[in-house]
């Protein structure tokens, strides 16, 4: 059972950061960022490593996706 | 074809980097450490119980004291290269939201403190903290409760640098002890809560700031 969730994470963080780089709308790629920051943070939680795994979750997907967001916000408005 | 050689090219450079990782991990290979047993040799000595935090803020404090800098340095380059002195409005949100941003702050303020105690003896510790500190500020300043920062006035200068300060403080304090950051086992266990409630609220001021300052935007007035 855990080895089929292994192994789901491992095709869905590679799934979603090839996304994230060949999406051609910004706003996609930062959502699908904040979601394999997300896996990302399952992952490291399944490899016994919580400490990353926390730091991941906040720093990674929480606040650089808020900042990406924010800045994707910025140079939409610049371009309108 | 060309996509092909391309991907097989990188295929070839990530196990590379894959090998290259695992290498020293073997412990049985000649120039594989296995740093588990040291760490564990030595637990008694750092002060905590948690092997990453003793690794973090004990055996391997320099590397945390200049990742403090780092960020602190980040920050006053933001600052540096200068940010509009016209403040903005605060962004009109939903009231619901704003009701719920209000109930979750205080929530994500004891969570903090509680990741930073915890880190003594399990996951947790002062980054984590402190990114649930700035996580908090940033949702209020997206829920229009918390307006932008303007420049730093003296309160949040000593805020921003007080975890390096403390850090410093101490390293200098504990120089004659013959190595730098070498805290002595009976008190060691006090000065790395001292250190790392310094660097929780330090933590979360630059990581909000980052966020803070740089999230007023001069060309928002449509």
């Amino acid at each position: 059972m855990s080895l089929v969730f292994d192994l789901l994470l491992a095709a869905a963080l590679l799934w979603s950061g090839g996304r994230c780089l060949s999406v051609d709308r910004l706003d996609r790629a930062i959502v699908l960022f904040i979601a394999f920051g997300l896996l990302m943070a399952l992952a490291w939680a399944r490899l016994a490593a919580p400490d990353i795994g926390l730091a991941e979750a906040a720093i990674g997907a929480g606040l650089t996706g808020a900042l990406l967001l924010d800045a994707y916000g910025v140079v939409k408005r610049r371009k309108a | 074809m060309k996509r092909f050689v391309v991907g097989l090219g990188a295929l070839a450079f990530a196990a590379l980097l894959i090998g290259a990782l695992l290498e020293p991990l073997m412990a049985n290979t000649p120039g594989g450490v296995d740093l588990r047993v040291a760490v564990a040799a030595h637990m008694t000595a750092s002060g905590v119980d948690h092997p990453v935090t003793a690794v973090l803020l004990n055996f391997r404090g320099y590397d945390t004291l200049l990742e403090i800098a780092v960020l602190l340095l980040a920050l006053i380059v933001i600052l540096a290269i200068g940010i509009d002195p016209e403040c903005d409005r605060p962004r009109a949100a939903n009231p619901v939201l704003q009701a719920m941003a209000r109930l979750a702050a205080p929530l994500m303020v004891v969570v903090a403190v509680y990741l930073l105690w915890a880190g003594a003896f399990r996951p947790g510790g002062a980054f984590q903290a402190g990114a649930v500190l700035a996580a908090a500020a940033v949702l209020l300043h997206l829920t229009g409760l918390l307006p932008s920062w303007q420049l730093p006035g003296l309160k949040l200068r000593w805020g921003l640098t007080a975890g390096f300060l403390i850090f410093l403080a101490v390293a200098a304090a504990l120089i004659p002890q013959g190595a730098l950051l070498q805290y002595p086992p009976a008190q060691a266990g006090k000065l790395i809560l001292l250190i790392e409630a310094g660097l929780t609220v330090s933590l979360g001021l630059i990581l909000a700031g980052l966020f803070l300052f740089l999230s007023r935007d001069p060309g928002d007035d449509a």
